[in-house]
């Protein structure tokens, strides 16, 4: 197990070097000086901004101190905003996107979970062709379209729920339905198929025999093994969105990181674009490993360090 | 099988041969084939015909391949003339999908950003595939070292968050058409890399491969000619899914303004477009777009399910 875990986080540390360096390089290959736009500037205002962010240096020597920087987790000044750092912007978006997102993967497991199962138990049923068909319509329509539908029809037709900004609860329930009912649906499909496969096997029939109530058959035997193909998946799923609040924090003006993300694109703010893009790809990369780690342990069957021996 | 007189004779010295008589066995009834036989293509099809929900799917995309390139021909408007006169108009007559803020025909850039859309999508599932298999193949047919070597590249490529990347091409090299191709085919290939590499893995050791290496075939006719048609099956559903995942990351792109720029109709901008304007009640300009998005994120959808269903050899019967 602890040669897996040290492979492992080697591998975490190339991905996440191999990121920084790409992105470095990438952002300063643009041409263009983020200081063009404003002609105010003279020459020597213009030299001393240059130096205040290295970009009179050499190249090399800058990719050298953005490293050393990143290991003191210090990601630098944002030029646009010239009063805050990237570190500053992080720590104001993340709690709300981290909020955003927690909140959405816990109601698309919750109830991809719940869909899932029942359409399985339901199978070839009404239930099952209704849950089936949410869950395609689901994974079919992208995350900003069911955001605007829903803004459109429970916020400005039917005005049941304000939109824009994260103050009140209120506020999070049209952003968190938008997010979650792609992975919702991804959920529920992945559940119902295993679920349906394992319903068959021999073991469920021996419960059945036992005189098991359904209850205690369906959720102590089948959805404990039923639930590890989701398991895989939900690295991806995080990740889908993550990426997915930055559309959905636009939409509905909400605070979060996203929203500096996608400004700072806008802006040719490049260290805050390369700061939020390693500290994305980290969080990322943790979440891959966190599931690999919880499959091992849901799955008593998966030897983690043997697969690798191999 | 007949049973010939002479292994008759053969059998015992004590038993009389007449009480032997061969039976005269119907050949035709034997050698009758039940059913047509049916090349693994054929069949395939036949299953995916009664699969109701792909039929749809593929129907639906036959007909927007034909939206996509008659639908600007059709329509007498232009797809970029502005009317300043005639902004905002509902659906009608002679606009169909209505007109935007420019007076610009709505059913015209609906029909333009199809275009884009299946371009976008087939470009990078062929892209994706031309990679995928080259690399997935060579990794999976040589094995050992090499294969060890390639994997590591594409696990670390693997764990790059897609959409991450593609937008950072686009910050880099600056929005348009090609350059979304690009950013996708960067790491999409990596997904194909992998189901091509697991299959050839498997089939090589099967005796006809053997076969053909005792025959002296060469490393790349073997894997051309033996191993790629007997991965085929989960190539196609891999490239079904990879043309919906690219249509999506196009009309997310040019959502957020990194995509396709104006004045190009592309499904993404026309979204962003009649998002804007949505507490207006111009709901026909956020409508047609995101619905055409949605129904052909279904039908690429369904039809790859269905092509799983239908490719899988495990499933015949």
């Amino acid at each position: 197990m602890n040669t897996y875990f040290i492979k492992r986080f080697v591998a975490m540390i190339i991905t996440l070097w191999l990121i920084v360096t790409g992105t470095f390089f990438l952002m300063h290959w643009v041409p263009g000086s983020p200081f063009n736009e404003e002609r105010t500037t003279n020459a020597a205002i213009q030299k001393n901004l240059e130096s205040y962010y290295q970009l009179d240096k050499p190249l090399l020597v800058q990719y050298g101190n953005y490293l050393k920087a990143l290991v003191q987790f210090d990601l630098g000044p944002s030029i646009k905003k010239s009063s805050q750092t990237v570190n500053d912007m992080l720590g104001r978006g993340f709690p709300v996107s981290f909020e955003l997102g927690l909140y959405t993967l816990l109601l698309a497991i919750v109830s991809g979970i719940t869909l899932g199962v029942f359409a399985a138990l339901r199978h070839n049923g009404l239930i099952d062709y209704l849950a089936m068909s949410i869950a395609v319509l689901g994974i079919s329509v992208p995350n900003f379209v069911m955001a605007t539908l829903l803004i459109q029809q429970l916020a400005v037709n039917i005005p049941i729920f304000p939109v824009a900004t994260w103050s009140s609860p209120m506020h999070m329930v049209l952003p968190i339905l938008a997010l979650a009912t792609g992975p919702m649906a991804i959920i529920a499909r992945l559940t119902r198929t295993s679920m349906l496969e394992v319903l068959t096997q021999d073991y469920i029939r021996t419960a059945k025999a036992k005189g098991l109530s359904p209850v205690k058959i369906v959720f102590k035997h089948a959805l404990r093994n039923a639930l590890l193909p989701v398991v895989t998946v939900l690295g991806s799923l995080a990740a889908s969105i993550l990426t997915g609040t930055f559309v959905i924090e636009k939409i509905f003006a909400i605070p979060g990181m996203g929203k500096y993300f996608v400004d700072s694109i806008n802006n040719r703010d490049y260290p805050v674009i390369m700061g939020t893009t390693v500290f994305y790809s980290a969080i990322l990369i943790l979440m891959l490993f966190l599931v690999d780690l919880a499959y091992g342990i849901l799955d008593p069957r998966i030897k983690l360090h043997k697969k690798e021996a191999k | 099988m007949e049973l010939r007189k002479q292994d008759v004779r053969n059998i015992s010295p004590d038993v009389p041969n007449d009480w032997f008589v061969p039976k005269q066995q119907n050949q035709q009834a034997g050698e009758a084939v039940v059913r047509p036989s049916l090349s693994y293509w054929k069949d395939s099809w036949h299953r995916l015909l009664k699969n109701k929900l792909a039929m749809a799917g593929l129907i639906f995309l036959i007909f927007l391949a034909i939206f996509a390139i008659f639908g600007p021909l059709l329509s007498p408007h232009s797809v970029e003339t502005q009317r300043l006169t005639e902004q905002n108009l509902p659906p009608s007559g002679k606009y169909w999908f209505g007109t935007d803020d420019l007076g610009r025909d709505v059913f015209t850039r609906t029909a333009y950003g199809a275009r884009i859309s299946l371009f976008v999508g087939l470009m990078a599932a062929m892209i994706d595939f031309i990679i995928g298999v080259v690399y997935g193949g060579i990794a999976g047919y040589k094995g050992g070292r090499t294969d060890n070597l390639m994997m590591r590249f594409v696990e670390i490529l693997y764990g790059l968050p897609y959409l991450l990347v593609v937008i950072l091409v686009m910050v880099v090299i600056g929005p348009g058409l090609t350059t979304i191709i690009l950013a996708l085919s960067i790491t999409g290939w990596v997904g194909m890399a992998r189901i091509v590499r697991g299959q050839v893995l498997q089939i090589k050791n099967y005796e006809f491969v053997l076969a053909s290496k005792t025959f002296g075939t060469s490393a790349a006719r073997i894997i051309r000619k033996n191993l790629l048609p007997n991965t085929m099956g989960p190539i196609i559903v891999q490239m079904t899914l990879t043309i919906p995942s690219a249509i999506f990351a196009e009309a997310f792109l040019s959502f957020i303004g990194l995509g396709i720029q104006a004045p190009h109709a592309s499904w993404g901008v026309m979204a962003n477009d009649g998002l804007s304007t949505i507490l207006s009640g111009y709901w026909w300009r956020l409508f047609f777009p995101t619905l055409f998005i949605s129904l052909t994120m279904f039908a690429f959808n369904v039809l790859g399910d269905g092509l799983q269903d239908a490719l899988d050899p495990k499933l015949r019967r």
